[in-house]
């Protein structure tokens, strides 16, 4: 996982609620077994018509948005706990998604690719949108060290949560999986002494 | 201390508390399927690492199978190579795969189910977020994403923060006509797509004890559509018996110890929760979505809102009805409909199907609908078949397929074109899911079979004798 410390960037607003990851990337679109090329059909269907043409009033196709962070409505990422979400949002260049309500396992994969998930308060989302309504040049600069995303050139700033231990991993660029894997001995004493009749692994069943 | 039962379960599983507040928890059971499974075997194969617990894990192939010719070659090339790659993955890896052709085979939370895989007291997670539905049991089951299959295949844990708890008690008895979908559709309605966000859910109550196991897998399936992480819900005899002599299923002595164990599985009656709701099933009504989050829900006798309900604007109230082509105000009692979908981890098994069947007997399907019936697993498909059901529906002009997601996701060919309208007993009403455009509305198996008979959205209450 690339690592990460802070962001200086433009955004792209999608004052949209509920966006559910089957807006996000399309169930069609989830046959790939690499986690590359997902950017291509992000938002595939708000983006592009049948045929395959942009849809010229979706926020991506207007080349006046840019930049690696995505300011969206509340309820972010609802829905299906596909990760190609977040993976179609890395592939395409975000670093950072923003808003005032993050589902769970949005959440937990977005962490998982070094998407940062950045939970404003309502108030200051709708700064946000109006700051890049007034001005789509506007930046905003997000610190995961110190916790804080700020709109460049005013005094407006807020702190946001995120779990110690998953801001220690972002900001090293580890994974769950070193930490997990080193514990290994401990994993295998819990079995020894907690796994009973019930919780035991399943028979292999014969295929027939 | 009083405990939830949420959290006894939950303690009994914790390896380690990690600095920070998260916890180490160990996962019994993991179930894998073609399309989020392959970059975490990728992942393995990177880092140069086996199957933790390859017994702990069992895969089947459902996502992206077609309903139809299941025993030729899988027609797409893209579903075709992620199918075969599954089982390559398995091969390689040493895990158990009830794939195409098997006769286990099936929506990965309807086999775990009725394997007997899936038991009280467990923690279980799939790469899936309707993992959810097999919490009916009293376990803690929930989705996750490729990361975390990746996690719990190479160490068979997971790093987690313990969600707060919620209990949703239904008292009181259902009406006629009034089926378990309508209930969780009910609850969604009221608590909107994202009220129980950052919750477990334990459904309680005499309305939900008087449930089959069936329903009750039905109830825990659509807790994440409420933004809840997983529901569950107490093992009682019901639930025991259920497991009685399935495959995998602890037998003999050994399941009554089991069955020992599982009777102390159950919320302390003077357990905190984090956020309580009480409803009357009594208030129940069948229920339809009109909208575009499972949020979305109305009596199918009342009108749509003419205002968004809290917790979704003014914006997003405007834009779902505009998807879906209906006006604020509007009453759906007899809007034509193009399609039926029955099928789904939701309501796919074999009460969902008698259930249907028994209406649709000695009836036809109205001529401009197209109705599928796609059951859960090979075991229900058989089942029906045993009991005749297949020839019931395909004499009332239904199409009987065969197992899979098939059009709950749209990933395979079962589509529903643009701007129609298809009554779905699946879980999910978002634009587009059901195939780009499609409009799709929520019901219960007895709302959609009654509207594919009438060729409208019907209330079958004024159907039933
Ligand atoms: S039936 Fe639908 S909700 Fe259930 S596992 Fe398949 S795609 Fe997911």
């Amino acid at each position: 996982m690339e690592k990460f410390t802070h962001i200086i960037s433009t955004a792209v607003p999608l004052p949209m609620e509920d966006v559910d990851t089957d807006q996000i990337i399309p169930a069609r679109f989830l046959k790939a077994t690499t986690r590359e090329g997902f950017g291509d059909n992000l938002f595939r269907d708000w983006r592009y018509h049948p045929d395959g043409s942009p849809k010229a009033d979706f926020v991506l196709n207007n080349p006046t948005y840019s930049g690696k962070i995505l300011v969206a409505g509340k309820n972010f990422g609802c829905g299906s706990s596909r990760e190609h979400a977040a993976w179609s949002l890395t592939d395409y260049g975000f670093k950072v998604v923003v808003s005032s309500f993050f589902a769970d396992i949005f959440r937990g994969n977005a962490l998982n690719n070094g998407l940062l998930p950045v939970q404003v308060s309502p108030a200051f989302l709708d700064e946000m949108f109006k700051a890049i309504e007034n001005d789509p040049q506007v930046k905003f600069i997000v610190s995961l060290e110190h916790q804080t995303i700020a709109i460049a050139g005013t005094e407006r700033e807020e702190q946001f949560d995120i779990d110690p231990f998953r801001k220690v991993c972002m900001i090293n660029g580890y994974d769950d999986i070193d930490y997990l894997l080193s514990l290994k001995d401990e994993i295998e004493q819990f079995e020894k002494k907690n796994l009973t009749e019930n919780t035991a692994p399943v028979a292999n069943a014969s295929i027939s | 201390m009083s405990k939830t039962l949420f959290d006894k379960i939950w303690d009994s599983h914790v390896v380690k508390p990690v600095e920070g507040g998260m916890e180490v928890l160990y996962i019994d059971r993991h179930f894998i399927h073609e399309v989020t499974s392959p970059q975490a075997f990728d992942g393995l194969r990177q880092r140069n690492i086996p199957v933790f617990r390859t017994k702990n894990t069992v895969a089947t192939a459902d996502h992206n199978v077609p309903t139809q010719n299941q025993h030729l070659p899988i027609a797409d090339p893209l579903g075709r190579f992620q199918v075969e790659k599954l089982t390559e993955n398995c091969n390689e890896f040493g895990v158990d795969l009830y794939g195409l052709g098997h006769r286990w085979q099936g929506i990965v939370h309807v086999i775990g189910p009725e394997l007997g895989i899936t038991q009280p007291g467990m923690t279980i997670v799939c790469g899936d977020s309707h993992t959810s539905t097999h919490g009916a049991f009293g376990t803690i089951a929930f989705g996750i994403g490729t990361s975390q299959v990746e996690q719990v295949l190479a160490s068979q844990c997971l790093l987690l923060k313990r969600p707060k708890r919620m209990r949703i008690t239904v008292d009181g008895e259902l009406a006629e006509g009034v089926v378990s979908k309508d209930i969780i559709l009910y609850i969604i309605s009221k608590l909107s797509a994202a009220g129980g966000t950052g919750y477990f859910v334990e459904y309680a109550g005499s309305a939900i004890r008087s449930l089959s196991m069936e329903a009750r897998m039905t109830i825990c399936n659509m807790s994440i559509e409420m933004g809840a992480r997983g529901g569950l819900i107490a093992p009682d005899e019901t639930t025991f018996e259920y497991v009685r002599g399935r495959e995998f299923a602890p037998q003999g002595a050994a399941f009554e110890a089991a069955v020992a164990k599982w009777r102390e599985l159950y919320s302390d009656p003077d357990a905190v929760f984090d956020k309580e709701y009480h409803y009357r099933a009594e208030d129940i009504a069948p229920m339809i979505t009109y909208g575009t989050n499972p949020g979305m829900g109305i009596p199918v006798d009342e009108a749509i809102p003419t205002a968004p309900t809290p917790g979704d604007s003014l914006a997003s109230f405007e834009k779902s009805l505009g998807y879906m082509g209906f006006a604020a105000g509007e009453n759906l009692l007899g809007k034509p409909i193009h399609h039926v979908f029955i099928g789904s981890c939701t309501n796919s098994r074999i009460e969902d199907l008698r259930l249907a069947a028994k209406f649709v007997q000695g009836k036809q399907k109205a001529p401009h609908v197209s109705a599928m019936i796609v059951p859960g697993s090979k075991q229900v498909e058989a089942q029906a078949k045993a009991e005749g059901l297949d020839k019931i529906f395909i004499a009332a002009g239904f199409e009987f397929r065969e197992p899979g997601c098939s059009a709950c996701l749209g990933m395979n060919e079962d589509k529903v074109p643009a701007g129609e309208y298809c009554v779905s007993t699946s879980n999910r009403n978002f634009e587009g899911r059901q195939g780009p455009g499609a409009r799709t509305i929520l019901a219960s198996p007895l709302t959609a079979v009654a509207s594919a008979v009438e060729g409208k959205i019907v209330d079958v209450r004024s159907l039933l004798n």
